[in-house]
């Protein structure tokens, strides 16, 4: 075996380790008096390590594309038939690869805090790359170590073993990377929030530098969990998006601790209240976040979603949270005692109706995390099996986030310091009667089971309106009085992302109470030729065909759906694939799509049916799915506007210093 | 006021009687939604084509048809295969934290907020003493 790029791989990714722990290492010398100003050379080493990683990575990339099967990883998750995209999305379909990813995003959001953060002073910068070398150290290291993706074999084999085929689908080559640069994100918060209680100042301006990787993060987040709902959607097959399983938690929770975080930044940037709790926040999102990423393969959950799991590894994983997160902690419980208080507040006002938003969230939060975690506790303490679904988050999350959800409009209406409650509820009472008025009228159309159903229908509907009513009543307000297109356009951007924000939660909150309370289903055995009915839809088996993938052959089935009238809405054509590389065989669903709602036919199991070839046929009508994907969408994208606003553009800082010197030197001039 | 007795009346308007085979069945599905397939993987007994699922399924229709309440329902399931084919747990001492602490967050944390905007406004209302002001003024005074 001679010495090839992959070696060169490997030499760049130890290289990042080293590179990582020392600028952890500067950072601490340079606390001591003689060794003053060594710890500059922090950022240097944050760029120098972010390229030798980003290079590591991309030679595993190039590795995957080459299907270079002398690299043991490539040889176990790819195979020379597979599309481009999968081939390259292979490379973090493994444990080891997505470490590698892990790591490559740490490092260049470390470098990043070099690049945007110049504005800050240098000694929170540097502290803030300190931890985050810290950080990038252990976890390239656990890399290299224990999980390096770029392992030989020797002699190569011809051929791989090929991705599982549920893994080979375009949202779910985007899933891990959009994830990852969420829960990564947080690391930056998590630093800067170490920092921050090391140096022991943390104020309005330390919440106005935080809040852009916040919401970075978020943004990525938000993205990243829809489209693993989406991918469950319609990759799966089960008709469902969500199903509570733990994984899908785990990403949930880094996601309710940093909607909790941006709304109490905003607090302790307006009126200096609220430290204590922020840089809590901070550190519990990103323990949660290593928790989401590191769980899985831990051993401790399983699921669907899980790698290959090594309980060694696992452990090892689990201990960098523990101790990551546990020192966090410590340090917390240190530096908060001696916190300058922070501003006082009345009952009724904005920063007042955000700290029962955070209220509300950490609850919610809390079901989450105890719905997810007590089966795990049970079994381990009393040895005891049981389970916690649906149903449980249904009774218990449910109430919880619509009260929540109820109290945004009237916050984003209250004003700082001192508010009317009355005023405002005065303000609002249109856009309930409206809200109230659409959900009654979508009662009318739905007949639940019980009361229960119905009720919850109701109270569901109301919410998802309310939240987008209320938002358009403060979009009224802001632009009535002539030049409403110009007084729209003129809104700061924070404000149009926030209402973006609220109206994209709305949305998906009527998708998701639509979809879970008038979804129909049917599960038949067909045979060519039968017939079978779903509300007012028709689904006919009208023949078969076969077809033949890049790396897989297909039977499929075709059926026509037609409405009420008798008209034909769309011809469906789900597949059943074999793949012969993994020997695998995978439903592939088809969707028709209708504007709101989704007509969604899955071909399972073959059976026989009186002598005739039959499968067993799934057939779904989902309305208002749309509104599920569409609602996350805008909320990332209100994410993104509020970044956008000059006020927390990450750069900011450096840009108001270099202007600075302009009019000056006029001056002179 | 008049707007929520609306709404009120609106949501019990169909509240007519939830009864027949139609409304037997619908009770049936969201009783499979609370059932876990013990030889699937997270899923419950609604969406698995497993056997057993169907056995399951089976079972409940039966039940349900035979008249006994949701309740009688989830009690038989507990019996016969124990707390880990409910997804929705039951409320007992075990569970005491998993149901109980979310909704106590809630509460004592809207109780904490009230006890300390209101101390706060008691420290506010603070009045000097007879004695407490004349010093004051004394010392004030003398500036």
């Amino acid at each position: 075996m001679n010495i090839s790029i992959t070696e060169i791989g490997v030499f760049c990714l130890t290289a990042a380790f080293v590179l990582s722990a020392v600028q952890a290492g500067v950072v601490a010398a340079g606390q001591v008096k003689t060794m003053r100003g060594i710890e500059r050379y922090a950022e240097g080493i944050s760029l120098a390590a972010a390229i030798a990683i980003a290079a590591s990575f991309i030679i595993l990339i190039v590795a995957f594309i080459r299907s270079d099967f002398s690299v043991v990883n490539v040889y176990e998750h790819s195979h020379t038939d597979k599309p481009l995209l999968y081939k390259i999305s292979g490379a973090w379909g493994s444990h080891e690869g997505s470490m590698l990813l892990w790591c490559t995003i740490l490092l260049v959001y470390g470098a990043l805090i070099t690049l945007l953060g110049q504005g800050l002073p240098a000694s929170l910068r540097h502290k803030a790359l300190g931890v985050q070398g810290l950080l990038g150290a252990a976890f390239t290291g656990f890399t290299l170590f224990s999980s390096n993706p770029l392992g030989r074999l020797d002699p190569a084999p011809v051929q791989g073993l090929s991705l599982n085929p549920a893994l080979q689908d375009p949202a779910l080559a985007f899933h891990p990377p959009m994830l990852y640069l969420g829960y990564v994100g947080f690391s930056v918060v998590f630093s800067f929030a170490v920092a921050a209680l090391i140096e022991g100042r943390l104020d309005r301006a330390w919440a106005r530098w935080v809040r852009p990787w916040v919401l970075v993060a978020w943004s990525f987040l938000t993205v990243g969990i829809t489209l693993g709902a989406f991918w469950a959607y319609y990759e799966l097959g089960w008709g469902g998006w969500w199903a509570w399983d733990p994984v899908e938690n785990a990403s949930f929770m880094p996601w309710l601790a940093a909607t909790a975080m941006l709304h109490s930044a905003i607090v302790m940037e307006k009126r200096d209240a609220l430290k204590a709790w922020t840089v809590f926040l901070a550190i519990l999102a990103f323990t949660f976040s290593m928790m989401g990423a590191f769980l899985v393969r831990s051993g401790l959950l399983t699921s669907v979603h899980a790698f290959a799991v090594d309980p060694q590894r696992g452990i090892l994983l689990v201990s960098i949270l523990f101790v990551t997160a546990g020192s966090g902690f410590a340090l917390y419980g240190l530096r908060v005692p001696n916190l300058a208080p922070g501003g006082l507040f009345a009952p009724v006002s904005r920063e007042a109706s955000l700290v029962l938003n955070n209220l509300l969230l950490s609850a919610a939060l809390t079901s989450v995390f105890l719905g997810t975690l007590y089966p795990l506790l049970m079994q381990a303490v009393f040895d005891r099996a049981m389970s916690v679904g649906a149903p449980y988050y249904l009774l218990v999350f449910g109430p919880i986030m619509v009260a929540g959800l109820a109290v945004a409009p009237i916050s984003a209406l209250m004003s700082w310091k001192r508010s009317d409650l009355k005023g405002v509820l005065q303000r609002l009472a249109i856009a309930f009667a409206v809200a109230a008025l659409c959900a009654a009228l979508g009662l009318l159309l739905y007949k639940g089971a019980d009361f229960m159903a119905e009720a919850g229908y109701f109270v569901g509907l109301l919410t998802g309106f309310w939240l987008v009513f209320g938002s358009l009543r403060l979009v009224w307000e802001r632009t009535r009085g002539g030049h409403p297109v110009r007084r729209f356009l003129g809104l700061p951007l924070a404000t149009h992302g926030m209402l973006l924000a609220h109206i994209g939660l709305g949305v998906f909150v009527l998708g998701a109470v639509v979809e879970s309370h008038a979804k129909l289903s049917l599960q038949e055995v067909m045979a060519v030729g039968d017939t079978a009915k779903l509300g007012a839809y028709e689904l006919t088996f009208t023949g078969t065909y076969q077809a033949e993938g890049k790396n897989y052959d297909a039977q499929g089935g075709i059926f026509a759906i037609t409405d009420a009238s008798g008209h034909r809405v769309c011809e469906a054509r789900p597949q059943r694939r074999f793949y012969p590389a993994s020997n695998d065989v995978q439903s592939k669903v088809w969707l028709c799509f209708r504007p709101l709602s989704d007509l969604y036919v899955v071909m399972a199991q073959p059976q026989d049916k009186a002598g005739r070839a039959a499968w067993q046929i799934r057939f779904f009508y989902n309305p208002w799915v749309r509104l599920i994907f569409l609602g996350p969408v805008l909320m990332a994208l209100g994410g993104v506007l509020s970044l956008c606003d000059r006020r927390l553009r990450v750069a900011v800082a450096t840009r108001a210093r270099a202007l600075k010197p302009g009019p000056a030197a006029e001056e002179v001039a | 006021m008049k707007r929520l007795l609306l709404a009120f009346l609106l949501l019990a308007a169909p509240m007519a009687a939830y009864a027949g085979p139609a409304a037997d069945e619908a009770r049936a599905q969201k009783l499979f939604t609370e059932v876990r397939c013990v030889a699937c993987q997270g899923q419950d007994i609604a969406d698995s084509d497993a056997a057993i699922a169907g056995d399951m399924r089976r079972e409940i229709r039966q039940a349900v048809a035979a008249g006994r309440s949701d309740a009688d329902i989830r009690a038989d399931l507990y019996r016969h295969y124990g707390d880990y084919v409910l997804f929705r747990p039951r409320f007992s001492g075990s569970n005491l934290l998993l149901w109980g602490v979310p909704p106590l967050i809630v509460i004592g944390g809207i109780a904490a907020l009230l006890i300390m905007t209101r101390r706060r406004s008691e420290t506010r209302a603070y009045a000097l003493s007879e004695a407490e002001q004349k010093r004051l003024d004394d010392l004030t005074k003398n500036i």
